[in-house]
């Protein structure tokens, strides 16, 4: 705390008293909040947008999967099945109903009682016994949910997905203004883009409050000694559940949230395996049990999955004479390259990049 | 011990095992133990190594399951309650391998144990500092263990002797009417124990609290003891007044594995 000035008593109400504690910290969460709110007029271009917006939802998702990881120590397969039950959810209401705002609502509400009752069955099952157990289980069950979405292909589209409509004002032919505002066309789309980004800030402020609620504090002493926990009083197989809960909605209304931006869904957006490890390392590179993690890592991890490939087109291009190299900086190798960075930012950063920053502030 | 015995000039009994028993496979760890204890009374529970006396405690916090047999607390059959139950109910364990939450502030740790007994670990919404007088509390918890100096500083950071304090504190902040007590001073220098004891005979004051220590230093069992349980081999091989359970030849027998000195310090308890 005495690194930078006192926040002034409103933001730290709202951020729930758990400011960024770095000052580095502070800046890079203020430039990239503010980045987020001016990306569409600064990069214009349907590429940067889509990026943008990507970033938002994945706040939301890896957020709520670090209170689930980061502060109550529990390792889940399943969270892109929530992901995916919140864009089906959307999908199916906006197909087999008319497409508007009643759809989304019943899709959304829908969908959150379908994951509440999906998390509470799993971890009532399973969070009593050992670690490992629950996290096969969410494992099992993600998949056989993933299979079975493909097989009801009349209702999901199968592995090809469906596309649906959304509510006019969130259609890409709708405009606000008739003039352009700063030489950009208010559209649907960018109409979609600021509902979401209002909704991804609420969402992480409710999980900054829950975090650093009595609940959040019982959660974090789980995860140091679920043992004690018990003994001093809490029971814990509820904590757990309930904190499966909590992770899975906010999961789910991601997953709404997806579905709004993509206007399609499919087992590939929200489903797949992929998705999951993405989440688990955006976690770990941001910092568990921070949630400022989740923003931090999720623009790395976006930035560096969309851009990577550009970066190296321009290095294989101004390599190509010297043999190896040019190989090696193939477009097509971008996995590679972005595995290593995140091999090596785990081995030098094993905090995640909110933990290290939190500890060079302290001086440790 | 049958209710029967219990007659109106005693006070009652807050914890009581009825033929409480634990095998495990084919070994008996813990063999139909009978026991009452009351308010107002330190029980030290002695006994060489693998008596059963941790796995004795282990039943009676729940952290196992009895094969057979029962456990009251206040006259309430407990034996099906979860830990954190009895926890709440009245049942406070400190542990014999220090057992706290390593990565929070020393106060995080005694202010969460204040939370489970007020009850507001589910509350989502509010602030974890708004509730002032969970955090005073934990505070006044702090002072009573002269750790306030330490306040910020995390569980795991502490030295032994002071994480011992912490451990204490932790029962003292759930202010349980059973203390159980897991050789409250294992690992600790000289001259740090008599601060323990020091809490452990203040609780012991208030004649409402009913206090069960495991201990092996027999100076320590003779400053403190009301009343001195032997176990060996998982039975209860001698109870009562210390001076009697020490002269008791049954007792001798049991003890014939430990060293002289010791040996020779129960003779003094006897001689007492």
């Amino acid at each position: 705390m005495t690194t930078h000035a006192p926040a002034p008593s409103f933001i730290r109400r709202l951020l729930s008293g758990d400011l960024p504690r770095s000052r580095i910290l502070t800046v890079i969460l203020i430039a990239i909040v503010v980045g987020l709110v001016v990306a569409p007029f600064l990069v214009p271009g349907a590429r940067s947008l889509n990026t943008s917006a990507k970033i938002l939802i994945f706040i939301a998702l890896v957020a709520s999967y670090d209170l689930l990881l980061g502060y109550t120590g529990i390792v889940s397969f399943a969270h892109t099945m929530f992901f995916g039950i919140g864009a089906y959810g959307i999908a199916i209401a906006s197909t087999r109903m008319e497409p508007g705002w009643t759809a989304l609502a019943v899709g959304t509400s829908c969908a959150i009682l379908l994951s509440v009752i999906l998390a509470t069955v799993i971890g009532l099952f399973s969070l009593r016994v050992r670690a490992v157990f629950f996290a096969m289980i969410t494992l099992a069950v993600a998949t056989a949910f993933s299979t079975l979405m493909s097989q009801l292909s009349e209702w999901t589209g199968g592995e090809d997905g469906i596309t649906f409509k959304m509510p006019t004002i969130f259609q890409p032919a709708y405009r606000l203004f008739e003039e352009p505002v700063l030489g950009i066309v208010i559209n649907g789309r960018i109409l979609s883009y600021y509902a979401i980004l209002i909704a991804v800030v609420v969402l992480f402020l409710l999980m900054l409050r829950i975090a650093n609620s009595p609940f959040g504090r019982v959660l974090q002493a789980i995860r140091e000694n679920p043992f004690r926990t018990e003994a001093i009083g809490y029971r814990t197989v509820f904590y757990r559940t309930i904190a499966s809960v909590i992770s899975a909605v906010f999961a789910t209304l991601a997953g709404v949230l997806m579905a709004i931006w993509l206007r399609y869904n499919g087992p590939d957006t929200t489903l797949s395996l992929e998705i999951m490890v993405d989440i688990l390392l955006i976690t770990v590179i941001g910092g568990m049990g921070t949630l400022y993690g989740a923003i931090v890592g999720s623009v790395v991890f976006m930035i560096a999955q969309t851009y990577l490939q550009d970066v190296m087109v321009l290095v294989s291009k101004a390599s190509e004479h010297i043999p190896l190299v040019a190989t090696l900086a193939h477009p097509d190798r971008w996995l590679l390259w972005l595995g290593l960075l995140f091999v090596l930012s785990i081995y030098y950063f094993p905090q995640g990049v909110v933990g290290s920053l939190r500890d060079r502030a302290r001086g440790t | 011990m049958m209710e029967g015995s219990v007659n109106a000039s005693e006070p009652r009994v807050s914890l009581e095992t009825r033929g409480l028993g634990i095998r495990f496979g084919g070994h008996v760890a813990v063999n139909a133990v009978s026991c009452a204890f009351r308010p107002g009374e330190l029980t030290c529970i002695v006994g060489p190594n693998g008596a059963g006396k941790t796995t004795y405690f282990n039943l009676i916090s729940g952290q196992l399951r009895p094969s057979e047999g029962s456990i009251l607390l206040q006259g309430r059959d407990i034996t099906a309650m979860p830990t954190s139950a009895r926890a709440l109910a009245g049942l406070g364990r400190a542990f014999q391998l220090t057992n706290l939450f390593p990565q929070l502030s020393v106060l995080e740790n005694i202010r969460l144990v204040v939370q489970a007994r007020r009850g507001f670990g589910f509350s989502l919404l509010s602030l974890w500092t708004s509730h002032r007088d969970a955090i005073a509390e934990a505070e006044t918890c702090l002072e009573r263990v002269s750790l306030q100096h330490r306040r910020d500083a995390t569980a795991a950071s502490l030295p032994h002797g002071d994480q011992r304090k912490l451990e204490v504190a932790l029962l003292i902040a759930l202010n349980p009417d059973v203390f159980l007590f897991d050789e409250p001073t294992a690992g600790m220098s000289i001259d740090e124990v008599p601060v323990i004891l020091d809490l452990i005979r203040e609780i012991k004051t208030d004649s409402s609290k009913t206090v069960l220590l495991v201990e092996h230093k027999m100076d320590v069992v003779r400053s403190l003891a009301d009343r001195i349980i032997v176990l060996h081999n998982g039975t209860l091989l001698a109870d009562g007044d210390p001076a009697t359970v020490m002269e008791s030849p049954i007792v001798h027998e049991a003890y014939l594995g430990m060293s002289a000195k010791e040996a020779a310090a129960i003779e003094q308890v006897a001689h007492d």
